[in-house]
């Protein structure tokens, strides 16, 4: 329907995509008969779900992969795109969701890499022309800065630069905005309209439906994998478009259930801690989270929020400050006496496996890697103990050795069985689609990793979740069943650190948002009384609530669980204590 | 001392050979264990070449100059390469384990070189040495100059060459920008129109052929075509490795470094006759240590310092798989 209207307008196809289809494996289907066309001059958000083959369409696109079936048409003419090259040939350039950049070259450098064959080899014209290109769209870029050197938004502009270069009119944005704080987006927005007036043609392929509202001219919607329709932009809203994406109504409501303020549960005091390259990630960091509440940390990739979960964890080690749990000093603890204590942290890297889970292990022997040592096998479960606690009977045989003794020894083997039962009931509960609770948590898709990530965690019952990116990637579904699964531990009185990527939701999850930005504090803000814009302008600095109300001792509970004279005691111990390491 | 340094920079030349073929490797992102093999087997080659050529000769007399270095530095080249391909076939098209396929590819060249060294016919050898070792016309005009440094084979001058070609064309051509994206970020250089495995294939190809030169030069030029065992080629291929850690993985810095080696090797057969000094036995075994002590010094400094620039390409030891899903 609506493709015959905008065909009455006699818009020119830039790409049109028929009847394409892939298969992955023999087995996995990303894409099944999708057809649409892309027109000239316009910006098309691609939407969908993860996993709903929005990538994989575009990477076929762009010659990264090459479709079973169908036929793709470039301004009218059929063509097979089979590689990288084929596809700039054709004017095609693509902006991947993980920047394909390499990391000591400097910015030109990583442009004149595979240059066309026919175009010579010369850096000064090559800059000369890129300068070109950057002031006719507004693109600022050091040509000389490494990459190591640049910021997520440097680095962004740079790959649409080399895209431009490579003589690209038809371009192709995956997941643009998923690294940009809200000013860079804007600027983002403009260069992209600066684009669209210069007669480019522009997909963007995203789940944030407010940016589709925002800047495209009309939607593709994508569902497992199969073309849904497509919709102006101008007669969508978000209930609409989701949906579409989704395939039935869906609640776009984040509960925030109010609970009673309760006591400080982890409260950290002028924490300061070290990045892998020796600088401070964190400095001079003072917080703490209630039980029953979640307190967001917001800021831009790289500015300590992992650094400050591993500290919390005690996988890092921390360089000044006190870090109390229920009024005792944790720092200096090993990881899992902290995990006894009842702190968990589940991050989520940007590759989904790194951290937590061992991907070729099945989602049973992942339950395992932090249970292994309460296993029924263990010595002290055979022990059978008289009233005063002495062993009088163990297998049989070993009688004199006290309960004590046998408790300490290590269990030799491992309880299957029960993690088996633990992961079976597991996958019920959080709907995690897999073929039985063996196969190596690999071969999962990302949200369903994500699932049993997060499931074992709040399975061990924690009092404290340390929980980053914990809806990295997920679909729509997915990403709502976790959040209720965080707001059923905040009721049941567990203190959450929540590290998010997305503003809107923190906005509507957590009861408090502290912003970091490079490692400092800019101020905790409770997220009903924030804007948007505000955090924005905390998390690049521009704002820092701390120096603005410096009477407010930010981030040190009135209610404490210690006096002031404990804290300076315990900070005057840690000091101590780290003294006497480093003689 | 003027000896002790001819045969420094002589024996430096071993290590600059196997040292610039493993760099040229690294940098496409491959970590090849096997050169010690592969020089073993260059070494083959080259003696292979040379008693070709000698042998077909009615006397060994008539032999030209021109011909004899290039037979052997053909068959040099082509063994050494032949043992790159089986590293390349394992590694890249394969994606076998790179540290397990070099080592066993170091042990099978040097079994290959023992057995088949003993068939080769090595009577003419030590004429040929000597025309390997022939010095550049106007060394004997310039004193103490000319001996130390225009004295040699033309062996020695090749391998400043190749190093010094090498390190230019790493930085300034376009084939060296695309091999060093291969090693740092494949994926990239693959989205980027680059052809990964073709790069990765070339430099391995080339740099087991210029690897195995080294073999050729130590057997023909630095112990006068005498042969024994591959046990010591072996251990200068190890260091060869070693000295590309020790180079933080530049051509030009490893002209330099092998010289140090050199110094170092050198050091304990000309300690009594240069500075006086005799080592036991067991001091001896001390001094051979100091070049891999020093590599692990300099692996130390750099990774405590960590600029991005003296690190190993990012890539290096990971094979490549294109990303499927």
């Amino acid at each position: 329907m609506n493709e015959e209207i905008i065909r009455e307008k006699n818009k020119e196809v830039a790409v049109r995509f028929e009847n394409i289809g892939k298969t992955f494996f023999g087995t996995v289907v990303a894409n099944k008969g999708v057809s649409f066309d892309l027109y000239k001059g316009e910006v098309l958000a691609v939407l969908g779900e993860n996993g709903s083959g929005k990538t994989t369409l575009m990477n076929m696109l762009a010659g990264i992969y090459y479709p079973d079936e169908g036929q793709i048409y470039v301004g009218g003419k059929p063509v097979a795109i089979k590689t990288p090259k084929d596809a700039h040939a054709l004017h095609i350039g693509m902006v991947h969701q993980h920047f394909k950049l390499v990391d000591i070259f400097t910015a030109l450098q990583n442009i004149m890499l595979g240059l066309d064959k026919n175009k010579k080899f010369n850096a000064k014209k090559v800059r000369n022309e890129v300068q070109e290109i950057c002031s006719r769209y507004g693109f600022e870029i050091d040509l000389n800065k490494k990459i190591y050197d640049m910021s997520v938004s440097e680095k962004q502009t740079l790959e649409i630069v080399k895209v431009l270069y490579c003589g690209a009119d038809i371009l192709i944005l995956d997941e643009p905005t998923a690294v940009l704080t809200p000013q860079e987006t804007d600027r983002l927005f403009g260069v992209i309209r600066n684009m669209r007036a210069d007669g480019k043609s522009i997909i963007i392929i995203t789940h944030k439906l407010a940016e589709v509202l925002e800047i495209s001219d009309r939607v593709a919607i994508l569902r497992k994998g199969e073309y849904v329709g497509a919709i102006e932009t101008k007669d969508a809203n978000q209930n609409i478009l989701t949906e579409m994406m989704v395939g039935k109504k869906v609640e776009l409501k984040i509960d925030r259930p109010k609970t009673e303020v309760k006591q400080p549960l982890l409260e950290i005091r002028n924490l300061g801690v070290k990045s892998d390259d020796g600088t401070l990630a964190i400095k001079d960091v003072s917080f703490y989270i209630r039980s029953g509440e979640i307190l967001g940390v917001a800021g831009i990739t790289g500015c300590g929020q992992k650094e400050l979960c591993e500290a919390i964890a005690g996988l890092r080690p921390v360089v000044t400050g006190v870090i109390t749990h229920k009024g005792e000093n944790i720092i200096g603890l090993p990881p899992k006496t902290i995990i006894e204590k009842g702190i968990s942290m589940s991050f989520i890297p940007e590759d989904r496996l790194g951290m937590g889970l061992c991907p070729s292990f099945s989602i049973t022997d992942n339950m395992m890697l932090k249970t292994y040592d309460k296993s029924k096998f263990s010595l002290k479960n055979h022990a059978i103990t008289d009233k005063d606690g002495k062993a009088v009977c163990f297998f049989k045989k070993v009688a004199n050795g006290t309960a004590s003794v046998i408790n300490k020894l290590p269990c030799p083997f491992v309880d299957r069985k029960d993690a088996r039962k633990r992961s079976v009931d597991l996958i019920k509960k959080l709907e995690i689609v897999t073929p039985s609770s063996e196969t190596p948590v690999r071969r999962l898709s990302g949200g369903n990793v994500q699932k049993v990530l997060v499931g074992r965690e709040i399975e061990s019952s924690p009092n404290v979740i340390v929980t980053a990116y914990p809806v990295r990637g997920l679909d729509v579904n997915s990403a709502y069943a976790i959040y209720d699964i965080l707001n059923e531990q905040k009721v049941k009185g567990t203190g959450i650190l929540f590290v998010g990527e997305d503003l809107d939701v923190m906005l509507a999850l957590c009861d408090k948002i502290m912003v970091l930005c490079h490692g400092k504090n800019m101020g905790i803000v409770h997220a009903n009384k924030v804007t948007k814009e505000q955090l924005g302008l905390m998390m690049t600095g521009s704002l820092d609530l701390t120096e603005v109300k410096k009477e407010k001792n930010y981030g040190i509970a009135k209610d404490s669980n210690l006096t002031e004279v404990e804290w300076e005691n315990a900070e005057k111990a840690a000091k101590e204590a780290k003294e006497r390491g480093n003689d | 001392m003027v000896q002790y340094l001819i045969a420094a920079i002589s024996i430096s030349i071993v290590y600059l050979y196997g040292c610039v073929g493993e760099i040229i490797t690294e940098k496409s992102g491959h970590l090849n264990l096997g050169i010690p093999g592969i020089m073993c087997m260059g070494t083959f080659g080259g003696c292979f070449g040379v008693a070709l050529y000698m042998n077909s000769l009615p006397a060994q007399e008539s032999a030209v100059w021109l011909l004899l270095i290039l037979s052997s530095l053909f068959f040099a080249m082509l063994f050494a390469a032949s043992g790159g391909l089986i590293y390349a076939f394992l590694t890249v098209s394969l994606k076998c384990n790179q540290n397990i396929v070099g080592l066993a590819l170091t042990t099978f060249g040097k079994g290959f070189t023992d057995y088949f060294m003993g068939k080769i016919n090595m009577d003419r050898f030590a004429w040929a040495s000597k025309l390997f070792r022939k010095s550049l016309p106007f060394a004997d005009k310039l004193g103490w100059f000319g001996e130390i440094f225009l004295s040699h084979g033309i062996l020695v001058y090749v391998g400043i060459a190749v190093a010094v070609a090498v390190a230019v064309l790493l930085k300034k051509s376009k084939i060296g920008l695309n091999l060093r994206a291969v090693g740092e970020n494949p994926a990239t250089a693959d989205a980027a129109g680059v052809n990964v495995n073709a790069y990765k294939y070339g430099a391995i190809l080339i740099g087991a052929a210029i690897a195995g030169i080294g073999g050729l030069f130590y057997v023909m030029n630095y112990v006068g075509g005498s042969w024994e065992n591959s046990g010591t080629i072996e251990s200068f291929g190890w260091l060869a490795i070693a000295l590309v850690i020790f180079c933080i993985w530049r051509p030009d810095l490893a002209i330099l470094g092998s010289f140090i080696f050199g110094l170092l090797d050198a050091f304990i057969s000309f300690s009594n006759v240069a500075f006086g000094i005799s080592f036991t036995l067991a001091q001896k075994e001390i001094v051979k240590l100091l070049p891999y002590f020093v590599a692990v010094v300099v692996l130390v400094v750099t990774s405590i310092i960590g600029k991005k620039e003296t690190q190993p390409p990012a890539s290096l030891g990971i094979n490549y798989f294109k990303e499927e899903r």
